[in-house]
């Protein structure tokens, strides 16, 4: 045997300690671990020893091995941390090969943030037909043909019975002519209104909400309410219910909330009142059950609803509602 | 409607905190909007002090005057005989709104230039007299705002009152709801009517001919009534709330309607033919010149009031000319009636005529309280127009509207509510807007509500008035209990998120457009005629001609929103829309709604940039999206086929596609047709796909199972054909998966090459097979053999050859 196995260590040691790039300690590390490296040559050389040397002499080259395999990795990684060479580098400040992302419109990301609070609440999503029959918009609302109730939503006819539906509520007698409760859902969709003007454009968004169980109260509406505006603002938006008309609820209650803009203090977008009204709601009229076959001895129900477009102008400062749908590219981009 | 609060202090005591008392009323359920001084107007007549006065050059009765308002002076032509130097008037400036007229503008008045107008009390809305300006006290300072001068101030509160609520169209009506937030009383007008000599059933007659229209008609006389202006008082006071002040009598008619909330009509009693009034329906077809001077046509379901020959009035709507008081009107026959609320809107709606009277009829007025406005009207003229009254009244009245009473448990009450409210709290809110309660026994309260709150009619409606008088803020904030159970949503949902998902990953953005498009929107498509799209459902009442029928397609709105993007300059569009179409079932039925997707993508594939010359986009690249999406959504064997015509009327003919799978088309893809681009005013090409998402939800897989992966290696071998260029490369693909070789795992073209040494009506087709089995690794001949086999029955079957 020419060299000992502390020999052959301490050569590559020195041999590492001078290596510059990864290609050099790669060479080393062939020279010395690969499988015809002088440690290789050196741990065959074991078998011709006396058999009681063998032991104690494997245990100690293979230590050896081991200790060298580790100071290999480090020289590596040492060179890894080392600043790269002025020319083996590229210019990372150039763009990358481009790949479009799309965007999802406004009214669709806030439909999606409205009915994702509420599924967490337990509300299932229903929808209903655009076009509806006069009986599902009106009549089964408790909204009688000839009743001044009618002016509150300027109406699209198709014909004397069919209407282009003026809010979601339709879907509410809907599902509970299909449904027997207890149930919770809410509906989004398009609504149409014969109406356009800065703050109004014929088609709209609403999501309506339905609750109807035993033992449900005007507390419990005000309870999920709140937590709804919650966390679709955030906890320090204060809301107050006022009470309100429409027909298919009683008692009915609009729902301020605090001027998101100017916390209060009375700004241009909540005409200095200090609040800004988002949702129209309350218990749900016995005349609307009495339709629908639920037995008002038994079960109470809340409703609400909500115009996606004013909550979505709220969240992200749009001043127009027209800008929804004229869907320019520099407005969509931004979301 | 606007409410004075000095008019209203004459009712009910007013708190000096006004903002206070708008928050308590918008609690209370009467919204009050906005907050304002009726005498804002004058901020801008200012105090002037005359300086100096010239004659008008070429008008006699003019002058022309310099008047110091404070710190400067203005030139002003003057008509007031009554001007002189150093005298102290109002001087409005230009863009005061005059309470009788128009705004105020500078203005040049016979050739000469004037900057502002002196006013008299009645120009500024301060009084009657007309003659001259108005001279102001000598202390004030010119300059001065003149509501700051004379120290007016009345606030107006507009309130917001919702359809239920006709009891609060009125002042006192409001009076009551303060009252009942400040636990007060409201102190009604007294009414005291002098005994008069004749009796009115000696010289008139009501004949109610129609009583489900009208349940009650009530009349009284006056004669011997000068007809004029009203004093002051009573045209400030309808001046206060935005009326305009006519003659005294017609005032006294709009000033106890606003004070009641019950509508009155004045006729002219000796116009009245037969000195009578009949109230029936109207003759169909019959014509009526209405107060306002226009032919109004009638039919038969209308309420006229008659006299003994003819209509003199719309019930409840609008008097007519031919009965109308004038300057000579000595006889006066005051209306006060209850119409039936469903007549009257009828009417109104019809004759889309909306006034005063009908707003109120319509929501229903007080059916107890007819005769004292009538008999407060009497007593008002008489005090404005002089004049004697003709004892008695007519008071028809074959349809009394009953009074309602009202079981009430508290336990009802306080399950729906969420409250624990006592018997006593309920009874006592009740009582504070004038409801009459009995406490019964078993915690049960028997309500009767007042006449005017018609409104009130179901235990539910006694609980909206104890939550709103205890105030919803009062009501504890609790959570429902309920089983936590959930249900599962429905598939159309999820694959609709699913794919705007997906479509913005490939790039696109969404939009959303209107549901209605133009009429002509099939024509500017080019559907073929008996296409089911052009069914279509027509809105009876639209916006705009652009709006006038529901959509049934997607793409109008698409190339709609491309033409304005590429208007603001924005060039590359990706643009995608989900949303219902409407196939006509006919006017009288609900349309067939479809929902579909549709994408456009025009301008380039790749922008220009560093890495790359910009490159514009093809058919490829708007099929490659529709080939992602339906991937995405792993819907297996999609098909693309030539279009038909029938189809695709809208896309190129040979550039479009149908897209299906299995036997279920999904729609098409393509490139916009030239004639269609022209259409819709656009040059720059664009590609587009519009499929139906009910059909994608049809053979969308409903769940999904993994299989195994390969635990063998592939091996590819390539083939390259020259065949007829009209061979579609699918074809050919098709050739090979339906021999189903066991071990043909992928196959897919990689080149089509025509011209240079391929033959005019050849193409080189490349192709490349990966082959794999998952029993074993396949060894080379054994993939040669089979090759081979593809390639010769290929050859056979497609009459090709290879390259040389």
């Amino acid at each position: 045997m020419d060299q000992s196995i502390e020999q052959i260590y301490n050569a590559a040691r020195t041999e590492l300690a001078a290596a510059s790039t990864h290609d050099h300690v790669k060479d080393i590390s062939v020279r010395y671990l690969g499988r015809k490296g002088l440690v290789t040559q050196f741990l065959r050389t074991i078998s011709t020893l006396p058999p009681e040397d063998r032991p104690a002499a494997g245990k100690k080259a293979n230590e050896i091995k081991l200790k060298l395999d580790a100071c290999i990795q480090e020289a590596l990684l040492a060179l890894d941390s080392k600043r790269p060479d002025q020319d083996d580098r590229i210019d990372v400040s150039l763009p990358g090969r481009p790949v479009s992302i799309g965007s999802l419109h406004p009214i669709t990301q806030v439909t999606r943030q409205i009915c994702d609070i509420f599924t967490r609440l337990g509300f299932e999503i229903a929808e209903g037909p655009e076009v509806e029959s006069d009986y599902y918009n009106f009549e089964a609302l408790n909204i009688p043909k000839n009743h001044p109730a009618r002016d509150m939503q300027d109406t699209f006819y198709i014909s004397e019975n069919i209407v282009l539906r003026t809010h979601t509520s339709p879907i509410q007698v809907r599902y509970m002519e299909a449904h027997k409760p207890p149930l919770r859902i809410v509906a989004p969709g398009k609504v149409y209104r014969c109406d356009s003007d800065l703050t109004h454009t014929p088609m709209f968004h609403q999501v309506e909400g339905l609750m109807v169980a035993e033992g449900v109260t005007f507390g419990d509406l005000k309870g999920i309410l709140t937590t709804f505006v919650h966390q679709m603002f955030d906890d320090r938006t204060a809301l107050r219910f006022r009470p309100s008309f429409f027909p298919f609820t009683e008692p009915s209650a609009e729902v301020d909330i605090l001027c998101v803009i100017c916390r209060g203090k009375g700004c241009r977008v909540c005409s200095l009142t200090g609040w800004l009204e988002v949702l129209g709601s309350g218990m749900v009229h016995p005349a609307v059950f009495e339709n629908v076959g639920y037995d008002t001895t038994r079960y109470t129900g809340f409703a609400f609803g909500m115009g996606v477009e004013r909550l979505t102008m709220l969240k992200y400062g749009i001043d127009d509602i027209r800008k929804f749908y004229e869907n320019d590219f520099r407005f969509l981009r931004q979301f | 409607m606007k409410v004075s609060l000095s008019w209203l202090s004459a009712y009910v005591r007013i708190p000096e905190d006004v903002s206070r008392l708008a928050d308590a009323l918008t609690m209370a359920g009467l919204e009050v909007e906005a907050v304002s001084d009726r005498y804002d107007y004058l901020n801008t007549v200012v105090v002037s002090r005359i300086v100096k006065i010239d004659p008008h050059p070429q008008a006699e009765n003019l002058t022309y005057c310099r008047a110091d308002i404070g710190g400067r002076t203005i030139s002003v032509v003057c008509g007031a005989p009554n001007v002189r130097e150093n005298m102290l008037v109002p001087a409005a400036l230009p863009g005061t709104l005059l309470p009788h007229g128009a705004a105020l503008e500078k203005s040049v008045i016979r050739g000469l230039q004037s900057e502002g107008m002196l006013c008299s009390e009645f120009e500024i809305g301060l009084g009657s007299d007309k003659n001259g300006i108005m001279q102001l006290d000598d202390a004030l300072t010119p300059g001065t705002r003149l509501n700051q001068a004379l120290a007016l101030t009345d606030t107006v509160f507009e309130v917001s009152i919702t359809p239920n609520r006709p009891d609060c169209l009125s002042m006192i009506g409001i009076a009551r709801e303060i009252a009942a937030i400040q636990r007060a009383r409201v102190v009604y007008p007294e009414i005291k009517l002098p005994a008069g000599r004749k009796n009115i059933t000696e010289l008139s007659s009501v004949t109610i001919d129609a009583p489900e229209h009208c349940p009650r008609y009530a009349a009284g006389l006056l004669e011997n009534i000068s007809v004029g202006p009203s004093p002051f008082w009573l045209q400030d006071r309808l001046l206060s709330v935005g009326l305009r002040p006519i003659n005294n009598i017609v005032d006294v008619t709009n000033f106890v309607m606003m004070e009641t909330g019950q509508p009155l009509h004045a006729f002219d009693f000796d116009r009245l033919a037969g000195n009578r009034i009949v109230v029936r329906t109207a003759a169909d077809g019959e014509a009526f010149a209405t107060l306002d001077g226009k032919d109004r046509l009638l039919s038969a379901d209308m309420l006229m009031i008659c006299d003994g020959e003819k209509p003199v009035a719309i019930a409840g709507v609008m008097g007519g000319l031919n009965s109308e008081i004038e300057t000579a009107t000595r006889r006066v026959l005051i209306e006060s009636a209850y119409f039936s609320p469903v007549s009257i809107r009828r009417t109104s709606k019809k004759l889309g005529l909306s006034t005063d009277a009908s707003h109120r009829f319509e929501r229903g007025v007080d059916p107890a309280g007819t005769v004292t406005a009538l008999k407060r009207a009497a007593q008002l003229m008489l005090e404005v127009g002089g004049g004697a009254l003709v004892s008695g009244i007519l008071d028809e009245h074959p349809a009394p509207v009953a009074s309602k009473s009202i079981q009430l448990k508290v336990k009802d009450a306080n399950r729906i509510l969420g409250t624990r409210l006592t018997q006593n709290k309920m009874a006592a809110l009740l009582e504070s807007i004038e409801f009459k309660v009995e406490k019964q026994q078993s915690a049960t309260l028997q309500v009767t509500p007042p006449s005017f709150r018609v409104d009130v009619e179901r235990p539910e409606d006694l609980m909206e008035e104890i939550a709103r008088l205890a105030g919803y803020h009062t009501i504890p904030t609790t959570f429902p209990l309920v089983p936590a159970e959930a249900k599962r949503a429905s598939s159309i949902l999820a694959l609709r998120d699913l794919v705007k998902t997906l479509m913005t990953g490939l790039g696109f953005r969404e939009i959303i457009t209107y549901s209605f498009v133009a009429q002509d929107s099939g024509n500017r498509l080019n559907l073929p005629p008996e296409d089911p799209r052009r069914s279509l459902l027509n809105i009876l009442n639209p916006l705009t001609d652009d709006q006038a029928v529901m959509r049934t397609s997607l793409i109008p709105g698409l190339l709609n929103t491309l033409h304005r993007n590429l208007a603001q300059q924005n060039r590359n569009i990706k643009q995608f829309e989900i949303g219902k179409i409407f196939i006509s079932n006919g006017q009288e039925n609900l349309p067939r709604e479809i929902e579909m997707l549709a994408g456009l993508w025009a301008g380039s594939r790749i922008d220009l940039s560093w890495h790359a010359k910009e490159a514009e986009c093809d058919f490829y690249d708007i099929k490659g999206v529709v080939e992602a999406l339906l991937s995405g959504i792993q819907i297996p064997q999609i098909k693309f086929t030539q279009a038909n015509f029938e189809a695709a009327s809208y896309l190129r003919p040979g550039y479009c596609a149908q897209v299906s799978c299995g036997d279920q088309a999904l729609g098409v893809v393509g490139e916009i047709s030239p004639r269609i681009l022209g259409n819709f005013d656009l040059k720059q090409k664009a590609f587009v796909f519009e499929l139906s998402l009910n059909a994608i939800a049809a053979v969308a897989p409903q769940s999904k199972q993994a299989g195994p992966l390969p635990k063998f290696p592939a091996t590819t071998r390539d083939i390259t054909l020259i065949v007829d260029r009209h061979i579609e490369a699918e074809r050919i693909l098709a050739s090979i998966r339906r021999a189903d070789e066991e071990w043909v795992e992928n196959l897919f073209i990689f080149d089509i090459f025509t011209g240079n040494l391929i033959p005019a009506d050849k193409k080189s087709v490349s192709l490349r097979i990966v082959y794999r089995s998952d029993q074993k690794t396949l060894e080379d001949e054994t993939v040669n053999q089979l090759h081979k086999s593809i390639t010769d029955r290929l050859l056979k079957e497609f009459g090709g050859t290879l390259p040389a």
